[in-house]
Formats: structure tokens, sequence, C-alpha cells
């Protein structure tokens, strides 16, 4: 009798329920309870309040900042990374390819430390650039302030057009050339075909790419934090900082929180709509599998000039920020010029072995990084290995959940972690490292299965049934043949999170506690204070973290394609 | 070695119904073919006989061993049955290389190390993949990969190999040379094996019996490949046999016409069939090589359409009577010295002479093309 009942509850039902629980404790819970708290004063429904956090000044101060940076964000970075992934993928610009990777570079760099650099610029009083400019055409005022709406939508924008700029060369390379050929044959010149053909053609990729600048952009923390508070602009992500900060987590500040990431996570969840709309129309077929050679433009007396102008916006964007980084890093004090006898290596020295702060930062990053990741990957597989192998009854509430992570923006997760383990339900890790660990993993859990169910989708049905007919049982064929072939893609999901929350901000600054400091928050908090240089110094350490990082990645995902296939 | 046996199995997905009340039993040491078009739900009747789907109603035996029955709630997973499987894309697990693929099964088996070694290279001899032990499958041929599955099936002695379209895959001179392989390799195992295809072409060569199976799932015809070929009970099995000409047939004025043209059959009709054309509406069945093409102005008058010069026969298609005809003639015979000249042109006017029709009622033909 029991044998039987037991017989039922197989491999699949045991795989399934892991992945729900952890779905649900680790994302699901937590964002119903920031829309319980949103719309429930005391356990009963209550509107009114919602509409009286909302008509609040600097509430809806900050709605309408997030909403102009997003726009301004999302133009911006849609019109270069429309025309550098035009340059790159359809003119006869010279060295293309290597122009083609710098253009990527801005993706690494995390736009918090950018933001840093050009406040250190730009900053209309004592920026480096703005004295320079100052000095030449010998000026009264600073050209340039960094502490404005613009300034924080270029900042953004820089360091973010790479999402378009991925989408739209990635279309562009794999468009069929032959239908650019015809309208050629009949007739029309390549400004029309571009115009009447191909930009059409494109839209879909452009708008897919568009949208998810605008996503990132809605919820981004870091550059207005740091050039925005100065001045008292504040979006969505910095406001509800603010309030809990200012306020020590009080019930009111609390409740504004929860009401402001409602209207994040439900504008999130609109545009992951609209892009899968996007997505879904834009598949007639003008994308052919293989690559093939398109017709390029010649660029003639325009040759030079471009690939000037690209080289020098990569200098100014990358080049420069990240210079700067490193060289008032290693100033001995503040506000000196930067010649070599005001440098010191001993900023390094001391912010990786002296101070503990610092130590601590680097320290806690790393741990909670290395293990969010671990967990995130090995759960991330198994919850892919339900949804896209397995044919259990109830997967649909999987499928539900596992989309759950990619439209919740950093803040909201934290705010939700918050409302779950600050000991209302029994368990406290307030303050404490664990916090910003379960953190991560509903932060970055979208990035592993993402990873996982593209490589699970590559590993056909019928090798692990083959396995089966060959007599393996379940678990023999999962550790035989499916995990073999799914590791390059767990190695990847392991990296594309590990990197990432080395030098998280958004959701760890609302969770340090006086020990728990992490690397990004160790930098934003030193910039609050005024350590500009020591912030530099620790920016430094972690860039150099994040190339090595991902020059390995980008070995280790070589060669694990090169066997597979 | 084993027989399978399926009595009044059904399956669906959702409202979908695969295959319904479907009885049938494969003695032990037989290559039976399951035949049908794509989408016919044969790959699903292999999914089930080896445990990768449950019936909803009905039984599975392999042998004497109840191995699916939801009445009973019995469900004896795949790696239980003791059977193997070749699948259409051969599942050759790509991070192995063609020995350990091979050796695999044996060694889930925990065969003894030395044995399995051996058992394995025999395989490889067997398939034919001597040499090649070392490769990853990505540096073989589509036919070498094909082999690495059957040696993988073959190896662990299975008492029952079920091959799904496996030779799809290959060039037409490789599907040939792998089918005579399958074969060998039956003849020398005593295997039981459950073949599932769309090719006709294949199925009469490999099987000792097989079924037909049409879109709804059920079985159309159960027999030897002479048997089905020579007597298709229905015009479903004809059709799905190879190119067929259905010509619709009316008895008038003592005379037996195509359709309601004036053109005659030419064709010696028994009295029986008369009365049968007279009470119903009938379909002559035939294949292209059924029909002989003459200049004789007694013969069926036809006009060719189109003609298409394929090597060792020539292919034509004919309009009489309202209808189009496919005729097929062998190169030796058109070549003939005393019927010289009768490679027909577009256009030129000849006779046909029927040497054998099948007939059919009108209104089964017309069920199947709806």
């Amino acid at each position: 009798m029991f044998s039987r009942y037991f017989k039922k509850i197989g491999i699949a039902e045991i795989l399934l329920f892991l992945s729900v629980l952890v779905l649900v404790v680790v994302v699901a819970i937590p964002m119903l309870l920031i829309f319980w708290n949103a719309l429930f004063v005391e356990g009963q429904f209550n509107v009114t309040d919602i509409i009286q956090v909302l008509s609040q000044k600097d509430t809806y101060e900050a709605l309408k900042n997030s909403i102009i940076i997003a726009i301004g964000v999302t133009f911006f970075s849609t019109i270069l990374g429309v025309f550098f992934a035009w340059l790159v993928s359809r003119t006869d610009l010279p060295l293309k390819s290597t122009m083609k990777l710098m253009f990527l570079v801005p993706f690494m760099l995390p736009s918090f430390i950018g933001a840093l650099a050009w406040k250190i610029l730009l900053s209309p009083r004592s920026g480096l650039l703005n004295k320079f400019i100052m000095n030449i055409f010998g000026l009264e005022n600073s050209p340039f302030d960094i502490y404005s709406l613009w300034g924080i939508i270029a900042v953004e924008s820089m360091y973010l057009f790479p999402f378009v700029f991925i989408q739209v060369s990635g279309a562009l390379e794999r468009m069929d050339p032959t239908l650019e050929e015809s309208a050629r044959i009949s007739g029309a010149n390549l400004f029309t075909i571009t115009r009447r053909i191909t930009l059409p053609l494109m839209l879909p990729s452009i708008a897919a790419g568009a949208l998810l600048v605008a996503l990132y952009s809605l919820a981004h923390f870091g550059v207005p934090a740091i050039l925005g508070t100065e001045k008292g602009i504040y979006n969505i992500p910095t406001k509800i900082y603010e309030k809990i900060y200012a306020s020590a987590g009080s019930f009111q500040a609390i409740r504004t929180g929860t009401v402001l990431s409602s209207i994040l996570v439900i504008s999130a969840g609109c545009i992951l709509y609209l892009q899968s709309l996007v997505l879904k129309a834009g598949r007639f077929q003008v994308i052919a599998g293989k690559s093939m050679r398109p017709m390029l433009l010649k660029l003639r007396g325009l040759k030079m000039p471009l690939l000037i102008f690209s080289i020098l916006y990569i200098l100014i964007t990358v080049v420069l920020p990240t210079v700067t980084i490193f060289l008032v890093g290693t100033l001995k004090t503040y506000g000196l010029t930067l010649t070599l006898e005001n440098m010191t290596l001993k900023n390094i020295q001391y912010i990786l072995f002296d101070w503990k702060l610092t130590k601590d930062a680097i320290w806690n990053s790393f741990y909670i990084s290395l293990a969010a990741a671990f967990v995130t990957m090995i759960v991330g597989t198994l919850i892919s290995y339900v949804i896209v192998k397995m044919k259990v009854r109830g997967k649909f509430i999987l499928e539900f959940l596992g989309v759950l992570p990619f439209s919740v923006p950093g803040t909201v997760i934290a705010l939700g972690v918050i409302l779950m383990w600050s000991g209302k339900f029994g368990i406290n890790l307030y303050n404490t490292a664990w916090i910003i660990f379960v953190a991560y993993i509903a932060r970055y859990m979208a990035f592993s299965l993402k990873s996982n169910s593209a490589a699970l989708e590559q590993v056909h049905d019928s090798l692990e049934e083959a396995a089966r007919a060959c007599g393996a049982t379940h678990w023999q064929a999962l550790r035989d043949i499916v995990i073999p072939l799914v590791k390059p893609g767990m190695v990847a999901a392991f990296f594309l999170i590990f990197l990432p929350a080395l030098r998280e901000l958004t959701t760890s600054v609302l969770l340090y506690g006086p020990t728990t400091r992490t690397i990004g928050v160790a930098i934003y908090t030193l910039n609050e204070d005024g350590e500009t240089v020591y912030a530099c110094t620790l920016a430094s350490v972690a860039l150099i973290i994040i190339i090595v990082g991902h020059s390995i990645i980008k070995r280790i995902t070589r060669s694990g394609m090169e066997k597979v296939m | 070695m084993a027989s399978v046996s399926l009595q009044n199995v059904s399956k669906h997905y959702g409202p979908h119904k695969i295959i319904e009340d479907l009885s049938i039993t494969i003695p032990d040491g037989e290559c039976f073919t399951f035949l049908g078009p794509s989408g016919c739900g044969k790959t699903v009747l292999l999914r089930l006989i080896a445990g990768f789907e449950q019936p909803n109603g009905g039984e599975i035996f392999i042998g004497n061993t109840l191995v699916s029955s939801i009445r009973k709630n019995i469900h004896i997973p795949p790696e239980k049955r003791n059977i193997s499987v070749v699948f259409q894309d051969y599942a050759v697990w790509p991070h192995k290389t063609v020995y350990e693929n091979i050796i695999y099964p044996l060694k889930i088996q925990k065969v003894h190390k030395e044995e399995a070694a051996q058992r394995t290279m025999a395989a490889i001899g067997d398939v034919n993949l001597n040499g090649l032990e070392n490769r990853l499958p990505f540096q073989l041929s589509g036919g070498q990969q094909q082999r690495v599955a059957l040696g993988r099936a073959l190896v662990s002695r299975p008492e029952i190999m079920l091959l799904d379209e496996p030779l799809s895959n290959l060039d037409a001179n490789l599907r040939e040379e792998m089918r005579f392989e399958i074969k060998e390799l039956q003849r020398n195992s005593g295997v039981t094996i459950l073949y599932v295809t769309h090719d006709q072409e294949v199925a009469l060569a490999i099987s000792d019996r097989m079924a037909i199976i049409d879109n709804n799932g059920s079985i159309r015809q159960v027999g030897t490949p002479d048997e089905i070929h020579e007597n298709p009970v229905d015009s479903f099995v004809f059709k799905f046999l190879g190119i067929s000409n259905f010509i619709p047939v009316t008895y008038r004025d003592g005379g037996v016409y195509i359709d309601d043209s004036k053109v005659v059959l030419d064709y010696p009709i028994s009295e029986k069939r008369i009365s049968e054309l007279q009470n119903d509406t009938m379909i002559a069945g035939c294949r292209p090589h059924d029909i002989r093409l003459v200049r004789d102005g007694t013969a069926t008058k036809g006009v060719i359409k189109r003609m298409a010069y394929l090597g060792p026969i020539v292919d034509y298609r004919i309009e009489s009577g309202g209808k189009e005809i496919r005729v097929q003639q062998d190169i030796q015979d058109v070549h003939d010295e005393e019927r010289s000249g009768l490679i027909f042109q577009e256009g030129d006017v000849v006779g046909m002479k029927f040497l054998e029709l099948r007939w059919f009622k009108s209104q089964d033909v017309e069920q199947e093309r709806s």
C-alpha cells in the first residue's frame, strides 16, 4: 500500500516541489508582502492611503523624475545604439570588429562607478574637466553641471546604450540580405532602402532594446544616487532609499516604499509585456538563420571622420572615466593636481590590507556573491529543468513564478526581503549577510533561469530518453547525460551572477548593516562621506576584478561551446 | 527475446485523441513495421511501448509481463523494460566518444569490465565502426552516427528493439545500405524489432509483417509486405503503398466509360462487376505500371500532357476523359524492337491498355480524401 503511494511521488514531483518552494520563499512571498503592505493598513483594505502617499510632493516628484529620466535615457540610448550598430554592421568603417568590442565595454562598467568618475570630472565647482575648460577659454562659470537631470540622463545613456546596440547589431547581421538586394534591383537607392526596408524590418529589435533600457533606467539606483541627491533630485529607487534611511525603517517609510515599489513592479510588468508583444510581432521571416554577407554602405569621405568620432566617443565615455577613477584613486588627498608626486600606491595597500571597512566590504562581496551565485546556479538549473524538460502537473505555476524575477527591480527585492526577513515571520536576518544573500538569489534568479533554460533547450529530449532506454534510471540519466551537457550553461550562469553580484549596489544599499557593507555599498558610502579618493581606489580594485572576471568567462564559455558543438 | 502485445490501447493528449482502442500482437523474433503517414500516432505508439508515455486505457505486455495498465496502476519505467530504442535523431550523446556511447548500457547494467569491453568491441564491429572508437559524434557523418545509435541499441542484447524512422535523415544510398544492415543484424541476433516509418519502401523491404496505420491512429491492415502490397483492403492502404491512379468509372448503354465522358475503359469486366457498377459509382485503382501504352486505336484514348524521362523509366501524365492518369513505362519495354518507337511526346494521342485494376466504392475513396 505504502509503496504504491511512494512510487507516485517520483523524482519529478520532488524536483517540482523544491523548485516551487524556493521561488515562493525567495521571490513570490516578498513580492506579495509588498503589495499587501501597499494595499492594506492594519489588515484593512485601504486605497485612500495610497492616494495620500502619491499626492505628497516628494513622492510624485520622484515619480516624475523617474519617468523623465527613463524617457530621456531610452531616447538617447536608442539613437546611440542604432547608429553605432548600423555603423559597425552595415558600413565599411575601418577597424569594425575592434570597434564592435569597444562598444560593448560600457556594459561591463558599473554605471555608478561611471557616475563617480563624471562627478569628479564635471561637478560644477571642482570638476576637473570643468576647470580645464574654464582655464582654456577663460570662462567665469563652469560650462557643465553634472548634478542635474541632464547629467543623470547623459551618464545613464552612456552605460545603457549597449542594450540597444546588441539587439540591433545582432538583428542586422542575421537579416536576410536578399530583402535589401531585391529592393535595390527594383531601383531603390541605398538611402531609400535604409529608410523604407531596413529600418522598418529592424523596428522590433530596436523596440525590444529600447524597452530593456527603459526597464533598467526606471528602476536604476546608482547614477541618480550619486549625481541627483546632492541637488535634491530623486527618482523612485533613491526616494525609497532616502525614506527608509531617514526614518530608520519606520512604518510610514516602509509604506511609502511599498507603494512606490508596487508602481515600479507594475510598470516593469507592463514594459516586459510590451516587449514580448513587440518580439512576437517581429517574427516575420526577416531573419535568416545563418549570417550572410550584407551589402555595405561605402562611407567614402565620411570614413575617417566617422571613425574618429567613434574613437572619440569611446575615449570620452569609457577611457576617460576609467582613467580618472584609477588616477584619482592614487591621490594623496582629494583636490591635489594629478601629478606624479601627488600620487601613491599606498592607497591600494591601505584599502586592501589595513582599513577594516574596505577589507570587510571586499570580503563580504566575495563570499556573499560566491555563495549566492552557486546556490542560484544550482536552483536555476533545477527550475529550468522542470520548466523545459518535465511533464508534470502543476508546471504552469512554476512557469509563472519563473517569469517573476525578470520583472522585479533590485530596490523592490530589497524591500520585499526586509518585509519578509526582519523578524515578522520568526526569522530575523536584518543586518546580517544572510539577508543580502537571500536578496541576491532573488535578484539574479532571472539570469540563471535564462542561461540554464537556453542550455537545456539545446539538449534534445531524446538524449535523455536514450539513456533511459539503455537502462539508466532518471537520476543516472541526469548525472551521466543532462548535467555534463548543460555544464557550460551552468558555468556561464555562475559567472553571469557572480560578477554583477560582486559590484551590486541597488539591493545591498538598502540591506547593509554596520559590518555587512559590500564593495558597491562601500564605494557609495565613501563617496557620500567625502572620501572621494578612497572611493576611487576601491572602484579601481573593483574594475580590475571585473575585467579579469570577464576575460575568464569569455575563455570558459568559448571552450565549453567548442566541446559540445 | 520477447513478444509484444497491445490490448485495447488508447492515448490522448487532452481532447486530442491519438490512438483509440488499438490491439495487436507481435510474436517473438519478428521484424514488424508500423507504416503510416506523419502525424498518425505511430511514434506515440513506440513511446508507449518504450514506456516514455503512459496509455490512457488498455494494457501493454512485453513477453508475459504487464508493463502498462492505467487500470491496475502499473507503469514499469523504460529502464526496466529490457528494450532498446533507436531515435529518429539518433540521440548519440555529443560528449561521449563512440566507444563510451556504446558501452554505456553495459556500464549501467554493471556488466563485468572485461566482458563489457569485449561486447562493446563486438558491437562496434557489428555496425562497421572499427577504428572510429575514440571519435566524438561531431567528427562522424550522419550514417556513422546512426550506426553508433544502432550499436548502442544492440550491445545490451535487448529483447525488443524499437526503431523510430532511423533512416529518414540519411541519403538514398546510405538508407538502402542501412536497411540491409538492420535486417542482417536482426537475423543474427533474433531480437524482436518494432520499426516505425512513413516510408513504404523501407517498410516493404525490411518487415516480416507490417501494419498500416491511418490518420486516426487505427490499424487498417496487418500482413506480410507481399500480402499488403498485392491485396490492399481499401483505397487508403492502396494509396499509401505507392503512386496510384483513382479513375471514376460508369456503366452506360452496355459500355464502361471513364467518369461521364465518352472514353471507353479498355479492360475486361466480369458480369459480377457490371452488376456492381450498375448499383454503385465505382472507382478503378491502378499503379502507373499497371498500364501499357500502345499506338493501337482500340485501347483507351488519352493525350500526353507531360512526359519526364527518369532514366530506367519514363513517366507520363495523360489526360483521358477529363481525368489525369499517371503512367510509367520501363525503358526496356519502350525500346523493345517489336514495339519500337513507344516513347511518346507531349501532345501525342496514345492508347492505354489496363493490365490490372482494383475496384473501390466511390464513397469510400471520397471519405479518405476528406
